[in-house]
């Protein structure tokens, strides 16, 4: 990986501006938190989905997702869904009782 | 001295040199640990008759102030690798010393949180919410602990490592900061989730 001194700045401007916009997401986040909506759906929605917009930044451009190697995205597709799974298991022992 | 080949060549099969391989896989285990308990608090808070508001306990401002506490770590971790890409060493290791100072200000938030909580009688034995709180959070803070060792170690054995081999060396900066960030990228959700919800 030869990069140039010019790519190099080209990414710490890059990376200034993912943290200006995970400053401000937070912000966000908090002061969406304070409108307390009577909506418990909507209120987690936004809040999840903010949060998976920070999350998506830091791993697309600190972690470099954005351009990285073919096994590692599929290293990750493969956790991303056994990752689903676990979060069914609520949802399975929810439903067991339904109906009862 | 047997070598641990690819180190700093990439792979042949996998086109990465074997840590970065290496530190995707532990962190898509921690995805598992992580989720796990994630998925234990969802349970939990959907099977309870009442839950608190986690704003309505804990402290918010603080909080708040540590996520852009980590949020400023992940930068200045990745602005030591940018050093090093730059064959910067000593402006590498100032960064990475900002980045222990950061993680360090992080905790002493933590633990006067932690400190707040346990001055009322309150611990994990409480309720529910406590002992999803503690554990998840503390798992966090055991994560940041680790973090500060591995770049301690960074930063003390840097220039020998450095003198024997830079771009080695710049891979396991890359290596130790892909793992800072997984910590960060926790933490982004554990706040809205604990504390805002």
């Amino acid at each position: 990986m030869a990069e140039s001194a010019e790519d190099i700045r080209h990414h710490v401007a890059v990376y200034m501006k993912v943290f200006l916009a995970l400053f401000v997401l937070t912000i966000v986040t908090v002061a969406a938190s304070y409108l307390h909506l009577d909506s418990v759906a909507m209120t987690v929605t936004i809040a999840l989905f903010i949060a998976s917009i920070k999350g998506t930044l830091v791993a697309c451009y600190f972690m470099h997702l954005i351009d990285e190697r073919s096994i590692i995205y599929w290293v990750l597709i493969i956790t991303a869904v056994f990752f689903v799974v676990l979060m069914f298991v609520p949802l399975l022992a929810e439903m067991n009782s339904v109906g009862v | 001295m047997d070598e641990i080949p690819y180190d700093v060549k990439p792979h042949p099969v996998t086109g990465l040199y074997n840590a970065k391989l290496g530190i995707w896989l532990f962190l898509a285990s921690e995805v598992m640990l992580f989720g796990a308990l994630f998925s234990s608090y969802v349970l939990l808070r959907v099977g309870s008759d009442s839950w608190a508001h986690g704003y309505d306990l804990l402290n918010v401002p603080l909080a708040t102030l540590n996520t852009f506490v980590l949020i400023g770590s992940s930068v200045t971790v990745v602005m030591a690798w940018t050093s090093l890409k730059l064959n910067d060493l000593g402006k590498a290791k100032t960064w990475l010393w900002v980045t222990v100072a950061l993680a360090g200000v992080f905790l002493v938030v933590k633990a006067i949180e932690y400190g707040a909580k346990f001055e009322h009688h309150i611990s994990p034995a409480t309720d529910n919410f406590y002992a999803t709180y503690f554990t998840i959070t503390g798992l966090h803070g055991l994560h940041v602990i680790g973090g500060i060792l591995a770049f301690l170690i960074l930063i003390f054995k840097g220039d020998r490592m450095w003198k024997e081999d830079s771009e080695h060396f710049t891979n396991r900066v890359e290596c130790c900061g892909l793992y800072w960030h997984f910590v960060d990228l926790v933490w982004i959700f554990l706040f809205p989730t604990l504390y805002l919800l």
